[in-house]
C-alpha cells in the first residue's frame, strides 16, 4: 500500500507503523465471542470491518489479512464484503470525507448542485481523494437524515439544509 | 416405507427418490429442464432463473432446483409462458456474455451456447444490445495454471461453490456488485492468492470463464471436439490413487513422428476422488514427454554412461550379477523396489532378487516412510494399513490429524477432512508443531514441542482414563495388556505433558474429551509420527489411544495413517519389505517358506530376514554388498545422510539403476536401463485405503523405454529363470494365487470395473470398506503397549541451537525427478527455502529470501531463507524435495531399532548468515 503520510510510493505496512492502532484492532476482536463454528464467525466480520476502519481510515490488503486471520476467514471472504459494501474502501482516504447525499429527499433538493460545489472548490471529482489526503469527496445514498434535505455529512458531522452557499464555510470549518 | 414419490410434471409421471429436487428428478427422467447455475456436487444457487416452474397450488414461476418433489406435485415446465421467460432471461444473460465461440476453447462444450442454439438466440434474435463490451470488467489470466475471463462470465457461483465446498478452500468469491459482479480472490492478481491450482473450478465452470492453461501437447489451445480418445487412469503421485481421464489426440512432433499424445487431464467421478485433483494430478503429467527421458539403455565404459542396445544391456547386467553372486555368494547382491511402480512390478522385482539372485536383501523407500506404521500397527492390530476408507473420514464426527500436512501431501484427502467441518459438523483436533493450513478448520490446535509424540499421546490416554472417559466394555472384550499399560500411563498426567510437550494441561484435556466421547473418531497421521527414532512406539502409543477410548473398527472410526506414495501400500503388500514375502507372509516362517519355495519352483529361497534400505546403505559402505539393483527410487536425495549414501554407492562393484530419467542416483550407475512411466503401461496400484486400482496404456514409451517388469523379467530369463508372463494380468494372477489378501481381485473384476478394496479373499469377497469390523482384530485382540516417552535422539544445544524438521510440500513430490521437469509446478515453487519466523530471522539479522548457511553435525547446505508464521520460534522447516539444497544432507541416520526408520524428522542444526 502507498505511503499515506508523504504521498511517496513507497510500500508501508499500516500495521508495523502504527502498532497502537493494531492494539486497538485487536482488542475489540479480542473481545467478541468468538467461535469454533466457522460459519458463524462469519457473523464478526462487517462489525470487524467497521472498527477496522474507523481505525486506520482504510482497510488496506494488510488490515484485511489481520481481520482474517483473527477470525479464521479466507481474504476472499473479506474483500467480497469490503468490494460489495460501498461504505468500506481498501484505498486511502483523506483525513476529512466529505459525503454529499444524493438520495431521493436530498437530490430533490437540490444534492447535485451542492455536489459541484464541493467539486469545484476542491478540484476533485466524486471519489477522488486531494494529494495530500486532506479531502475526499463522495456521494452517499440517504443518511437517514431526509427532513434536513440536502445533506452534507463530514467524518460524523452531519450539516443539514445545506447551500451551494455554505460549500466554503464546510471547507473551512475543517480546519 | 418406499423411498420413491410420483409427480406429475407436464401431465406426465414422474418418479422421484426423496429428498431430490423437481430439477433432478426431471432430468434424471430425461426432461430436460434448462439450467446452468446447477451442478449436482454444489449446493443449489437458483441465480440463473432459467430452471423455473409452476407447482399447482403455488403462486408464481419457482426455481426447480431448490424445490424439493413431494408426492403427488403437479408441475408445468415448458408451457409458452414460461418458455417466454426462459428465452427473454437467456437473451439478457447473453447480452453480458462474450459469445466470442469461434475462439473459445469451451466451443461445443459450453451449456450456454447449447441453450442459446435451443431457444434459437443467434445474434439476430436477440432483443438487448450486447452490455459486455462496455462494462470491461477485469478478467484475470496471472494464476499459473488458469485463465478467468470476465466477458464471459456468467456469474452461476458455481466455481465459488466448488472451491469452498467440494475442495474446502474458499478462494474464490464474487467482487464488486450488480453488473458488475466478477469472480476473483479478494487479492489484486490470482497469483498472490492462496489460489493452488487444483482447477477444481475450471472444471465445474458451464462457460468458458475458468479455463485450464494448456500445459500437455504441442497444440497451445485445445477443446473438447480435439480430443480423440480419453483413458481413465490413476494418479502416479501421491497415495490417495486419484482416477483421471487422461485425453490423447494423435500429433506429429519432431523425431518422433506421429504419435498419441496425452493433451488434457481431468478428475474422473469415481471413487476415491470423484472428479477431484490436486493442482499435479492435473496439471504436473506432462514429464511424461519431456526430451530427457531415458529411452535406451546404458552401460559404463570408460568411465562413461554410453547408449546400447537392450540385448547387450541385459546379458551385460545378468553376467555381472552373475560373477558377483559366483564370488561373494548371492547375499552380495541387493535390490530397491520402487513404491512408484506398481503391484505386479514390486511383485516380480521380490520375485527376482529373493528366487533369481537367491539374496534377501529387498527393501524399498517404505522403509523411510511408514515402516515403523507396518511394524507397530501389525503388533497393535495385526494389520499396518488404514482401517477406514478416504471417503469415511467426511462423515467422522471428531478427527484428530497428527503429523500430516495433509493439505499438501495428500490434498484430495484434506478436502474430505474440511468438508467434515464444514459440512457435516465435525471437530477437528490438529496437533503439530507446524501451524499447518488445516489449523484454520480445527476446533483445537495442539502444538507439541517436535518428538514429544508419545508424551501428548499418553497424556490423553491418562486424562482419558483418569475421567473415565475410557470404553470399558471395548477394553475387556477386545483387547488385552491394559492394565500393565493403565501403570505406565500415570506418569503422564496432563502437567507433566505440558512441560514435556508445550501443549496446556486444559487443552490436552479438552481434546481427550472430545476424542473419547465422539460417535466416530478417526485418527489420521503420517510421517511426523513415523519418521523417528521412537517411530514404531509413537505408532503403539496412537494405537493405545484408539484402544482406549474403543475407537476403531467401525465405519469413519480407526487409525488411518495416510501412505505418501502412489503405490507404497501395494509395494508393501507385494512383500518388497526383507522380512516378508508378498501378503506379509514371513520369511523366516517355515510355512511361508514352503509355499513360496513351491509356487517358485525354487527349493534355495533365502530363510532368514535380509537388510534394510538404511543397512544395506551401511553394508555396501563397508563392502559386504557388492551390488545393488535400485528400481525406480533416488536415495542420492530421498536417504538420510546423503553424503553417507554417495560413498556407499561409490564402493559398489556394480549399481544398476532402473528409471525414468538420469536421476541423481543413475548418474553413479554402471548401468543404467530405461523404464516406463505410469502413462506406458498396465498394472494395478493400491492405494492408501488398500484399494487397488489399474493403470491404462495411455501412450507409447518413448525411444525403447520397456515396462519395469518386462525388464525385470528379462533379467531373470537371462539368468536362466523360465519366467513366462505375457502381460501384467499373468502376474496378477500368480500374486491372486499366492497373496490370501488378493486372492479375491482378478483381471477380471478389475476389467469388470470393480476397484475392491483388500482383504478380498475370494472372487465373491465384495472387499473390505474398514478393518476391525467391531474389535474382531486381525491379531485377535487389540494389544495395549506401555510405551515410554523417549526424546529425539538429537536435541537442540548450544552449538545447534535450532530444530530442523523436513517434510513434504504442495508442488513438488519427493527428489523433483518428476515435478521439476513439468511446465507448470516449478511456476509455484522452483528453488528449496527454509520457513523461520520472524523473531529467529530477526534474532540472526537476516530477510526474508537472504540465504543462510545451514549445518547439522553431518554436513551443511546453503539456503534461502523463508519468512513465514508456520513454524515456531527455535524450529525450522526445510522440504527435502530439492537436490541443491538436500535437506537429507543434515538429517539424522539415527534409526527405529524395529523398523530401521531413520530420525527424518528430527535433528539440530545451526544457521549462519552468510
Amino acid at each position: 500500500m502507498a505511503c499515506s503520510g508523504c504521498g511517496c510510493k513507497e510500500r508501508v505496512n499500516l500495521l508495523e507503523v502504527y502498532p497502537e492502532k493494531r492494539r486497538a484492532l485487536d482488542e475489540y476482536i479480542d473481545q467478541l465471542p468468538l467461535c469454533e463454528d466457522m460459519e458463524r464467525q462469519k457473523g464478526f466480520l462487517i462489525g470487524c470491518l467497521h472498527k477496522a476502519q474507523e481505525i486506520f481510515g482504510y482497510l488496506p490488503l494488510e488490515v484485511q489479512e489481520c481481520v482474517g486471520k483473527r477470525l479464521r476467514l479466507q481474504q476472499s471472504d473479506i474483500y467480497g464484503v469490503i468490494s460489495f459494501y460501498s461504505f468500506f474502501t481498501d484505498q486511502p482516504v483523506g483525513k476529512y470525507k466529505i459525503n454529499v447525499c444524493t438520495g431521493t429527499a436530498c437530490f430533490v433538493r437540490g444534492a447535485d448542485k451542492i455536489l459541484d460545489g464541493f467539486k469545484s472548490a476542491l478540484g476533485l471529482e466524486d471519489g477522488q481523494s486531494s494529494a495530500d489526503l486532506k479531502f475526499t469527496l463522495s456521494t452517499i445514498r440517504c443518511v437517514g437524515a431526509c427532513s434536513l434535505a440536502p445533506v452534507v455529512m463530514v467524518n460524523d458531522r452531519v450539516y443539514g439544509n445545506v447551500t451551494p452557499k455554505m460549500v466554503s464555510a464546510i471547507i473551512k470549518d475543517c480546519e | 416405507m418406499s423411498d420413491t414419490i410420483t409427480l406429475w410434471i407436464d401431465k406426465q409421471p414422474i418418479t422421484a427418490i426423496k429428498g431430490e429436487t423437481i430439477l433432478e428428478a426431471a432430468l434424471r427422467n430425461g426432461i430436460e429442464i434448462p439450467n446452468l447455475c446447477y451442478n449436482k456436487k454444489v449446493s443449489h444457487t437458483a441465480s440463473c432463473r432459467l430452471c423455473i416452474v409452476n407447482i399447482a397450488g403455488r403462486p408464481g414461476a419457482i426455481p426447480a432446483c431448490t424445490t424439493p418433489a413431494e408426492e403427488g406435485m403437479t408441475i408445468t415446465c415448458f408451457s409458452p409462458a414460461l418458455e417466454k421467460v426462459r428465452r427473454t432471461t437467456l437473451d439478457l444473460a447473453l447480452s453480458n456474455h462474450n459469445d466470442d465461440c469461434i475462439s473459445c476453447v469451451k466451443d461445443a462444450s459450453c451449456q450456454l451456447q447449447d441453450l442459446a442454439f435451443r431457444y434459437n438466440l443467434g445474434f439476430k434474435d436477440r432483443q438487448f444490445p450486447p452490455i459486455w463490451e462496455e462494462l470491461n470488467k477485469t478478467s484475470d489470466f496471472s494464476s499459473q495454471v488458469l485463465n478467468y475471463d470476465a466477458s464471459k462470465c456468467i456469474q452461476c457461483k458455481r466455481c465459488i461453490k466448488a472451491c469452498s465446498e467440494l475442495q474446502g478452500k474458499g478462494v474464490l468469491t464474487f467482487v464488486n456488485r450488480g453488473i458488475r459482479t466478477t469472480v476473483g480472490t479478494g487479492y489484486a492478481e490470482w497469483k498472490d492468492s492462496k489460489c493452488d491450482g487444483c482447477g477444481e473450478c475450471a472444471q465445474i465452470c458451464p462457460v468458458g470463464a475458468i479455463t485450464v492453461k494448456q500445459f500437455y501437447g504441442p497444440r497451445t489451445r485445445i477443446r473438447q471436439k480435439d480430443i480423440e480418445r480419453v483413458v481413465r487412469t490413476t494418479c502416479p503421485y501421491c497415495g490417495v490413487g486419484c482416477q483421471l481421464d487422461v485425453a490423447t489426440r494423435r500429433c506429429f512432433s519432431e523425431g518422433v513422428g506421429s504419435k498419441d499424445l496425452m493433451i488434457q487431464v481431468t478428475g474422473a467421478d469415481v471413487v476415491p476422488n470423484y472428479g477431484r485433483t490436486c493442482v499435479k494430478g492435473r496439471f504436473g503429467l506432462d514429464f511424461v514427454t519431456r526430451p530427457d527421458r531415458l529411452k535406451r539403455p546404458m552401460i559404463r565404459k570408460e568411465g562413461k554412461l554410453v547408449e546400447v542396445e537392450w540385448p547387450e544391456a541385459i546379458s551385460y547386467t545378468a553376467h555381472r550379477l552373475s560373477e558377483i553372486r559366483a564370488k561373494h555368494g548371492p547375499a552380495a547382491i541387493a535390490g530397491l523396489s520402487s513404491a512408484r511402480c506398481t503391484n505386479e512390478e514390486n511383485y516380480l522385482f521380490q520375485k527376482f532378487i529373493r528366487s533369481s539372485i537367491g539374496s534377501p536383501h529387498i527393501d524399498h523407500c517404505a522403509r523411510l516412510c511408514h515402516a515403523s506404521t507396518v511394524a507397530g500397527l501389525a503388533i497393535t492390530l495385526g494389520s499396518g494399513a488404514m482401517t477406514n476408507s478416504i471417503a469415511e473420514l467426511e462423515h467422522a464426527s471428531v478427527i484428530l490429524v497428527t503429523g500430516s500436512n495433509t493439505t499438501e501431501t495428500h490434498p484430495v484427502i484434506a478436502t474430505y477432512i474440511k468438508r467434515a467441518v464444514l459440512h457435516h459438523k465435525a471437530k477437528l483436533i490438529v496437533v503439530d508443531p507446524r501451524e499447518i493450513d488445516l489449523c484454520r478448520f480445527a476446533t483445537l490446535w495442539l502444538r507439541q514441542r517436535n518428538g514429544t509424540d508419545i508424551a501428548w499421546i499418553n497424556g490423553m490416554v491418562q486424562a482419558i482414563i483418569e475421567n473415565g472417559w475410557e470404553n470399558k466394555a471395548f477394553i475387556a472384550s477386545h483387547t488385552e495388556n491394559f492394565d500393565a499399560t493403565r501403570e505406565v500411563m500415570k506418569k503422564y498426567d496432563a502437567k507433566t505433558v505440558e512441560h514435556l510437550t508445550g501443549i496446556p494441561a486444559a487443552q490436552l484435556v479438552k481434546a481427550a474429551k472430545l476424542f473419547a466421547q465422539a460417535k466416530t473418531a478417526s485418527i489420521v497421521y503420517s510421517m511426523g509420527i513415523t519418521q523417528h527414532a521412537h517411530g514404531t512406539d509413537n505408532v503403539k502409543a496412537i494405537s493405545n489411544l484408539a484402544l482406549v477410548a474403543g475407537q476403531i473398527g467401525r465405519e469413519s472410526t480407526g487409525v488411518n495413517p495416510l501412505r505418501g506414495q502412489n503405490n507404497v501400500q501395494g509395494a508393501c503388500d507385494m512383500g518388497a519389505l526383507p522380512n516378508v514375502f508378498p501378503g506379509y507372509q514371513k520369511v523366516d516362517d517355515a510355512t511361508a517358506h514352503d509355499k513360496f519355495a513351491t509356487a517358485w519352483h525354487n527349493k534355495h529361497l533365502p530363510e532368514k530376514v535380509g537388510m534394510t534400505v538404511t543397512e544395506i546403505m551401511g553394508a555396501a559402505h563397508d563392502g559386504t554388498v557388492k551390488a545393488l539393483y535400485i528400481m525406480g527410487e533416488n536415495p542420492m536425495i530421498s536417504d538420510p545422510d546423503i553424503t553417507h549414501v554417495k560413498a556407499s554407492l561409490a564402493h559398489l562393484e556394480c549399481l544398476i539403476v532402473q528409471d525414468i530419467f538420469l536421476t541423481e542416483t543413475a548418474e553413479l550407475a554402471d548401468v543404467v536401463l530405461p523404464a516406463s512411466s505410469f502413462a506406458e503401461k498396465t498394472g494395478t496400484y493400491t492405494n492408501t485405503e488398500r484399494r487397488i486400482l489399474p493403470l491404462a496404456r495411455i501412450v507409447d514409451p518413448p525411444g525403447d523405454a520397456r515396462a519395469d517388469w518386462e525388464i525385470v523379467q528379462s533379467l531373470a530369463q537371462a539368468l536362466g529363470h523360465a519366467w513366462n508372463y505375457d502381460d501384467t494380468n499373468d502376474i496378477l494372477r500368480e500374486i491372486n494365487a499366492l497373496v490370501p489378501q488378493y486372492a479375491g481381485i482378478t483381471p477380471e473384476r478389475l476389467a469388470a470395473g470393480e476397484r475392491l478394496q483388500w482383504p478380498c479373499p475370494s472372487v465373491t469377497h465384495p472387499g473390505t470398506r474398514f478393518l476391525h469390523k467391531d474389535g474382531a482384530f486381525s491379531r485377535g485382540k487389540g494389544l495395549f503397549s506401555a510405551v515410554d516417552h523417549i526424546a529425539a535422539k538429537e536435541q537442540p544445544c548450544a552449538e545447534y541451537p535450532f530444530v530442523l524438521n523436513t517434510g513434504r510440500m504442495l508442488y513438488h513430490y519427493h527428489t523433483c525427478s518428476m515435478t521439476r521437469r513439468t511446465e507448470a509446478l516449478p511456476r509455484y515453487v522452483k528453488d528449496a527455502y527454509m520457513e523461520m519466523c520472524k523473531a529467529d530471522c530477526d534474532a540472526l539479522g537476516v530477510a526474508h529470501g537472504e540465504i543462510v548457511r545451514v549445518s547439522s553435525r553431518r554436513g551443511a547446505i546453503n539456503i534461502p531463507v523463508k519468512l513465514t508464521e508456520i513454524v515456531a520460534v527455535g524450529s525450522v522447516f526445510i522440504p527435502f524435495h530439492f537436490a541443491e539444497a538436500a535437506a537429507n544432507v543434515l538429517t539424522n541416520t539415527a534409526i527405529d531399532p524395529t523398523a530401521k526408520i531413520p530420525e527424518l524428522k528430527v535433528c539440530a542444526v545451526k544457521i549462519e548468515k552468510l
